[in-house]
């Protein structure tokens, strides 16, 4: 199918988009890489009068680390991060989790402010940020705001971003040394949504983890954390007995919802499943 | 009033001018304006690849690539990487193992290809059928297609090249 007709504009800087965006009113949509909006454009299943193309605000571009945090701009395409040394560096669960973006021609395009500003549950970076305890720089007509991932994430497709303002970056505290990750999805073919997926970060001596983050995602309305067993795992030698009672803990904490092929009961076993092989990727 | 735009871009190194509307899709206005009918749609919501070219260097999905933002930009296609040779070897790697059935998925298939031939040279059989699961066959010819990217990938990492057979027609 074709789009339905619309306007395009393309601001040079992110005080001209905002005022665009203003003026637009909530017909208007933001484009960057494009590549769910436009699907959804082909589809109709939106029709926004106008497309305000963001690509040309510098605001918004590079990876570079400030202090001991790592910012990625919001135009920062996920191939970009797939290929970056500093994230590799900085930011392993990353590149880790960037061959997992659906292809590399879509990779190419797509943005990592894009699929966080979209909130969608299965995908990979808005459970990323939340793993990586990420904070959100967000421009609006009234400046700049900073919120936590934490916070960020509300309901289904749903941020805290108001339809006035823009996602210019988001800034991630720099990995340490004795700092573990773990990325994993279950997903029909390489590249699709996944059916569960799961990103560990924590901090590792011996068999001992502690500071962690159990962050599953396309298992809820949005990412969330498995709090009950983050606490379980958390400064405690990590052995068979532990891990079987974390599974448990993230089993009955998370209330997992059904997506058209799969049911709750599915997913809530894909938790368990996802968080044992982790746990013990981590400590092997 | 019209919402058309002006847009100038090199398209297989021939400067383009045009106006055109916004919604109009890189595909449908190099198919149906430029009457190039290399790039292919299939889907037309980013899942087949069918469409696959290149905007400055990188492959893209022409479907999911508005005309407008390619305002600007350098566009190659088959047509394009064809004649500068560009894809020589695995054209003739394509054609020797029988990559294809009805060639809908080709032309998407060998920019996919070429992008993995070019920035991950010491890719595993696994990880060029990872890559190309991005592209569909419906002939379902994947594993013509995976031996004949092997083939280029150890082949250029002997430092040889495939060379092409010259046609008899």
């Amino acid at each position: 199918m074709k789009a339905a007709a619309f306007d395009y504009a393309k601001p040079k800087a992110l005080s001209e988009a905002l005022a665009m965006l203003a003026e637009a009113g909530e017909d208007a949509q933001l484009i960057a890489g494009g590549q769910t909006l436009l699907a959804t454009l082909n589809l109709r299943l939106s029709e926004p009068s106008m497309l305000i193309d963001i690509t040309n605000l510098d605001e918004l571009k590079g990876i570079s680390v400030i202090g001991d945090q790592l910012r990625i701009g919001a135009l920062v395409t996920h191939t970009e991060i797939e290929d970056s040394k500093l994230i590799g560096q900085h930011a392993p669960l990353l590149k880790a989790a960037a061959p997992h973006i659906a292809h590399r021609a879509i990779r190419n395009l797509g943005t990592w402010g894009g699929s966080l500003a979209y909130g969608d549950p299965a995908a990979e970076w808005p459970a990323c940020s939340l793993a990586l305890n990420a904070t959100m720089l967000i421009g609006g007509p009234d400046g700049e705001r900073r919120i936590s991932a934490q916070d960020f994430f509300i309901d289904l497709y749903t941020t805290s971003l108001e339809p006035n303002e823009i996602l210019i970056a988001t800034e991630i505290p720099i990995a340490s040394s004795n700092q573990v990750f773990y990325f994993h999805e279950l997903a029909r073919r390489h590249g699709d949504y996944a059916i569960a997926g799961v990103a560990l970060v924590a901090n590792k001596a011996g068999n001992v983890l502690s500071d962690c983050t159990f962050t599953f995602f396309s298992v809820c309305a949005t990412p969330i954390m498995a709090k009950k067993a983050q606490a379980l795992v958390d400064g405690k030698p990590l052995n068979d007995e532990l891990i079987a009672n974390a599974v448990g803990a993230a089993r009955q904490e998370i209330e997992s919802i059904a997506d058209i092929t799969n049911s709750a009961q599915t997913k809530q076993h894909l938790i368990g499943v996802l968080l044992e092989r982790g746990l013990k990727h981590l400590i092997a | 009033m019209s919402l058309k735009k002006k847009i100038t871009m090199t398209v297989n190194g021939l400067t383009v001018n045009a106006e055109i509307e916004p919604r109009r899709h890189l595909v449908d206005f190099l198919r149906e304006d430029l009457h190039l009918k290399g790039p292919h749609l299939g889907c037309e919501q980013g899942a087949c690849g069918a469409c696959t070219v290149k905007v400055d260097g990188k492959i893209i999905r022409g479907c999911l690539y508005l005309a407008v933002q390619a305002n600007g930009c350098v566009v190659e296609t088959i047509e394009g990487l064809t004649k500068s040779g560009a894809l020589a070897d695995l054209q003739e790697a394509f054609m020797r193992h029988n990559a294809m059935q009805c060639g809908f998925c080709s032309s998407g298939m060998l920019l996919a290809a070429a992008e993995l031939v070019e920035k991950l040279p010491q890719s595993t059989r696994e990880e060029v059928r990872e890559w190309i699961s991005g592209n569909y066959c419906r002939c379902t010819g994947y594993h013509s297609i995976v031996d004949a990217i092997m083939a280029v990938l150890q082949a250029r990492a002997k430092g040889e090249k495939i060379k092409p057979v010259v046609a008899l027609a």
